[in-house]
């Protein structure tokens, strides 16, 4: 097996991937990109270097403002490895990937880890048939491809980007039939207590502001406190039925999209066997880091939302900072250079932070979105309902692990991705606990899946 | 089989220049080159990829962002790839993967020299 030496091995070509990889290159260190998309942008700047102008204008400043990244990464001298699969990294800094139909493998000094965020699962009656997707899916597809429902589409859920894709939707001309807020005006005022620091982040508010303006002069129909969401169908999506206001709803649609806020993507900080704590306030598992990024596994670091969600330019920032953190570790700079370098960065990153209290208390996804009714799928891979595992829990399955044992949950060609967070919860609730205590997969490379011609040709 | 599309560009979306042809359970498509397998079945009317092998329940992308696995069919041969992550190629042949029965039936489906070395 041959493996190649490298400073810095990067995952993931996001904000936080791009961000860190031209700044360690700046600091005179030898750093290899790897990326599984084609093009480098991550999920938030999907496209950006292959997008029409027109296209980008549509999707707004937020998302052009993704080119300087890349226009700074294709500037600088990493080496950007795009249709890169990585499926392993180890604790003694190995980072294995899938290109070309072969498995490489890079011994690097340090590792920096930039994996990003995931869409929560939202389990509801209904969620897996065909037409029914995550927001996020729907505009991976508007950025990447320029397409867009071709019927009048339903919005559920809540969250900034739920608002943002019906904002890109009604620039784009393309009909929504309604949004279905599971939002409840009272939401609001509960969150009260974070509104000063989140009047501080001005930018941030004003913009949410206005996205819901123009989704309300679109004349676009607004259900708030919607509860009982199912999606009705056989072979495909055919109606979003629920309740608003204490009257049943039934809108009729081929198209519904889904949105309960974004999660950090933890396969390989799991796999690493970092320590993880659940944030109460994020309803999520996080890393847990130092200020530089770096895990419990010494030289590895993680930017951006794969720590915690703080959105995109936030992550930019904490790709800068891990890199300054790594540059002095591998003595490409002093202690001092880093602190020095690291301090208007640490200012603005707080005031990019200051909103997320007030999102994370407003946008709480329900309980009842998060821990389903028995009758509903919780793994989509296995077919495991919420009703089963609860029934693993009353034969003592204490935790995620034991699920797969009882019931094959989890264990799909998924890995427990989409299902994680889910089971967690139920398992936590059905045995009085919290989410910490239960824990969560054990998860195990590979993290992509690979055959084992790919892995012998190495 | 193909239905009204559920995905179709967007008004101020130019045609795309370039288009490539493959087929989906042996039926031809035109496509654009540069999309996702997954983009571009969406955007011809394919609703249903793959069956479940469980319950064989039909399945159709998710996530788009190779998180869920729900958009897996078989490229070329080469059955559970995830299309949400395949750029389409002139030729290409595609096959949804119809649960339990289909993981059985595999090998047998793909001809000899079929198989990308």
């Amino acid at each position: 097996m041959s493996a190649e030496s490298v400073d810095v091995a990067v995952v993931g070509a996001g904000p936080a991937g791009m961000a860190g990889a031209v700044a360690l290159a700046g600091l005179g260190l030898q750093v290899v990109l790897l990326d599984e998309q084609g093009s480098p942008g991550g999920q938030v700047y999907r496209g950006i270097t292959l997008a029409p102008l027109s296209r980008r204008d549509m999707l707004g400043a937020d998302y052009a403002r993704g080119n300087e990244l890349a226009q700074a990464l294709a500037a600088s001298a990493v080496r950007y490895e795009k249709g890169a699969a990585v499926w392993q990294v180890t604790r003694d800094h190995q980072v294995s990937y899938l290109y070309g139909g072969r498995s490489h493998t890079l011994n690097a000094n340090a590792v920096l880890l930039a994996t990003g965020a995931m869409e929560r699962p939202f389990p509801i009656p209904g969620w897996t048939l065909p037409g029914v997707m995550s927001a996020g899916a729907a505009q991976i597809l508007l950025k990447s491809s320029g397409l867009a429902p071709s019927e009048p589409v339903v919005l559920a859920g809540c969250g900034p980007l739920l608002y943002l894709l019906g904002w890109q939707y009604v620039r784009a001309g393309v009909p929504i039939k309604a949004l279905v807020d599971t939002t409840r005006p009272e939401d609001y005022w509960h969150a009260r207590r974070h509104l000063s620091a989140a009047l501080r982040a001005w930018p941030y508010l004003r913009k949410g502001l206005e996205l819901m303006r123009s989704l309300r002069r679109a004349g676009i129909a607004h259900y708030r406190g919607a509860e009982q969401l199912a999606v009705e169908g056989t072979e495909a999506a055919a109606a979003l039925t629920f309740s608003a206001a204490g009257k049943p709803v039934r809108l009729a649609t081929r198209c519904v999209l889904l949105h309960q806020g974004v999660v950090p993507n933890i396969q390989f900080s799991q796999s690493l066997r970092a320590r993880h704590e659940w944030d109460a306030g994020q309803l999520c598992f996080s890393p847990v880091v130092d200020r530089w990024g770096e895990l419990d596994v010494p030289g590895i670091f993680v930017a951006g939302d794969g720590a915690g969600i703080g959105g995109a330019q936030a992550a930019a920032l904490q790709g800068r900072l891990a890199a300054l953190g790594i540059a002095s570790q591998l003595n490409a700079l002093s202690t001092a250079q880093r602190d020095h370098q690291a301090a208007p960065l640490r200012a603005t990153l707080a005031r990019h932070l200051r909103i997320r209290p007030f999102l994370d208390a407003v946008y709480q996804p329900k309980e009842e979105n998060r821990i389903p009714a028995d009758g509903v799928m919780v793994c989509r891979c296995e077919e495991v309902t919420a009703g089963a595992l609860r029934g693993f829990v009353a034969l003592g399955c204490a935790g995620p692990n034991q699920a797969k044992a009882f019931g094959r949950c989890g264990m799909g060609p998924c890995q427990g991705r989409l299902c994680g967070l889910t089971v967690t919860e139920v398992i936590a609730k059905a045995r009085g606990v919290s989410p910490g205590d239960v824990g969560y997969y054990r998860i195990r490379p590979p993290i992509k899946p690979i055959t084992l011609g790919e892995l012998a040709a190495e | 089989m193909p239905t009204d599309p559920l995905f179709q560009p967007v008004a101020s979306e130019a045609r795309s220049p370039r288009t490539v042809s493959l087929s989906f359970n042996d039926q031809p498509l035109m496509v654009p080159a540069g999309s996702t397998v997954a983009a571009a079945l969406l955007m011809s009317g394919i609703n249903r990829f793959r069956a479940t092998p469980v319950s064989e329940a039909p399945r159709a992308p998710y996530c788009m962002m190779g998180v869920c696995f729900d958009c897996l069919v078989t490229v070329d041969g080469v059955p559970n790839r995830q299309s949400c992550l395949v750029e389409v190629a002139a030729g290409m042949r595609i096959l949804a993967q119809e649960g339990a029965r289909d993981l059985l039936l595999q090998p047998a489906n793909i001809a000899p020299g079929e198989v990308q070395p």
